[in-house]
């Protein structure tokens, strides 16, 4: 079958220090809770311009290296690199409640910004009609959409999203990512998408990882046609090998959400030992 | 996508209703839509339908005096506060006395509001600050303030510096407590986001800690203009030669419960009126929160 075609090259070497097209350099990250490392020894490269999604079963670590590279999270050893330009959008939007949406979008740019700027890229994620509103008044999909216009507007050499997606509904859902695949292609920028979504990995990633015990235990390329559906050929192979890195058996007919109670009851159980 | 549920046995639901037929109709009733439910209440102008309660208050106040049931000595009746009212604003006592009282309240409210926003700063924005500050207004923040009337005029003598003060304390202890607790309730989530976004600490304090501990200081504001009132009578009734607590004093030796009650009115109007002011700065700094406002 396809499957065969994508298997992972090996973990690719760490690129030699230096080279210019690195978007994220990681050497021997630790990040450690309470003497207890839920990052051990990580060592990561991103290519600048490359779509990586990072996947992972709840609490493997996934969301805390993204806080690590977002430099939200400094208690840390070893060396991280990222670019001086960088942006995050969490799973909630996060919009001050207290300034209205283009507000929010320029809110932490330096110098005195234009509303037009905040304008020109709400029109980007579809929002142009919401520039003047409260975030009270958006909906879930809006109020995402808000939060990427006020990643972008920041022109990020990465962009990092810690399940963007995750509280949307499934047909929001559809529509975000589209919009996210739409707009990385069009800004060019690294981006580093944490997510739990097998699925969600394989729609949008040139590369998906998998964490496991602190470090990258599998690293693959996707090398699917844009754009993606489910059912393009070598996306199954992709989807069972990826779920069962994660250590979730591909029965075939598994949804989303059942795979992600079944990893959290794993993870829970693993946690315990 | 994949179909992860089996579709609901059809052998199941057939067995539960076997004579499907001979089913009775339900009963049905209509839900009226809200906007007819509502129509004959909710076209009076809302600031009516709030008089309607007082002004009943009112009406049975007259009547009971005008049967006799109150007598004039206990409490007089509206008609002879009114008139009462309006002798007392016709010589000037009574705006006087106003003037007196008002300044009084915003001297101590300007004051203590600077303090206890200013300490609260201090210990809400800082741990350093929270350990030096915080422990000493909660310690203070237990006594009793009437109780430090008799150190007052001991400290400030009997003008106007006492009086003054004990409102600030008042004032200053409210919105101590209700910034701080604002300061502090401020989503750390949203902080994070600030760091994301590139803020400075100075940044993150106004944009994101200020304008979320705007609530919490606008309920400090609504308590502390309460208390400024309170702790006005209790200023006022204690060696005051001017104002409206001086005028109730006055009233009391003469047995005059009409001007008492005035005073009372006009102590009451005041408060109503400080709380209009509030509900509108609420209106106009808060319009960005997502509460429940009432159906």
């Amino acid at each position: 079958m396809a499957t065969d075609l994508h298997r992972p090259v090996t973990a690719p070497a760490p690129s030699p220090a230096g080279e210019p097209e690195a978007a994220v350099r990681v050497e021997g990250l630790t990040r450690s809770f309470d003497g207890r490392a839920v990052i051990n020894g990580l060592d990561l490269t991103l290519k600048a311009g490359e779509f990586t999604a990072l996947l992972g079963r709840s609490g493997c670590g996934k969301s805390t290296l993204l806080r690590v590279l977002a430099g939200l999270d400094r208690e840390i050893a070893g060396t991280v690199l990222v670019p001086r330009r960088r942006a995050v959008a969490f799973q909630a939007p996060r919009l001050m409640p207290w300034k209205r949406v283009w507000r929010n979008v320029l809110l932490g740019l330096p110098g005195k910004p234009e509303r037009a700027l905040a304008e020109k890229v709400l029109a980007e994620v579809g929002l142009t009609d919401r520039v003047g509103a409260w975030p009270k008044t958006l909906s879930g999909g809006e109020a995402q959409r808000a939060a990427l216009a006020r990643a972008l507007v920041r022109e990020p050499d990465l962009l990092l999203l810690d399940e963007p997606f995750g509280a949307l509904d499934a047909l929001t859902r559809i529509k975000a990512q589209q919009l996210v695949a739409e707009l990385w292609q069009r800004r060019g920028c690294a981006v580093l998408l944490v997510t739990h979504d097998v699925d969600e990995a394989l729609l949008l990633a040139d590369r998906v990882l998998v964490m496991r015990e602190g470090g990258i235990a599998y690293d693959t390329a996707v090398g699917l046609d844009r754009p993606r559906g489910v059912g393009a050929p070598g996306f199954a192979g992709l989807r069972s090998r990826l779920l069962s890195e994660l250590g979730v058996e591909d029965g075939g007919a598994a949804d989303a959400g059942a795979d992600h109670q079944q990893q959290e009851v794993a993870a829970a159980a693993h946690s315990g030992v | 996508m994949t179909i992860s549920h089996a579709p609901p046995d059809p052998a199941a639901g057939l067995e539960k209703t076997p004579a499907s037929g001979s089913r009775t109709s339900p009963d049905l009733e209509p839900i009226v839509p809200a906007s007819v439910r509502r129509a004959r209440l909710r076209s009076v102008p809302r600031w009516l339908r709030r008089t309607v309660g007082p002004l009943l208050l009112l009406a049975l106040w007259q009547v009971f005096s005008a049967t006799g049931v109150l007598h004039p000595d206990v409490l007089a009746s509206p008609g002879t506060i009114a008139r009462a009212g309006g002798d007392l604003i016709a010589d000037g006592t009574l705006p006087a006395a106003m003037g007196v009282s008002l300044q009084r309240v915003a001297v101590g409210l300007v004051l203590g509001g600077v303090i206890g926003t200013v300490l609260a700063l201090v210990s809400g924005l800082s741990r350093l600050g929270e350990d030096l500050v915080d422990a000493t207004v909660q310690m203070l923040r237990t006594v009793p303030w009437v109780g430090l009337i008799p150190l007052f005029i001991i400290w400030l003598g009997i003008g106007e510096a006492p009086k003054v003060a004990l409102i600030a304390l008042g004032v200053a202890f409210h919105l101590y407590l209700n910034v701080y607790a604002g300061i502090r309730g401020v989503d750390a989530q949203l902080i994070e986001a600030g760091e994301s976004l590139g803020l400075n600490r100075w940044g993150l304090v106004r944009h994101v800690v200020l304008p979320g501990a705007l609530p919490g200081a606008m309920t400090g504001l609504r308590y502390s203009l309460a208390t400024a009132w309170l702790a006005l009578v209790f200023g006022e009734s204690i060696n005051a030669d001017a104002g409206i607590g001086f005028l109730m004093n006055q009233a009391r030796e003469f047995f005059r419960t009409d001007v008492i009650v005035v005073c009372l009115v006009v102590y009451a109007f005041l408060g109503l009126t400080a709380d209009v002011i509030v509900r509108t700065l609420e209106r106009l700094l808060l319009q960005w929160r997502p509460t429940f406002t009432g159906q």
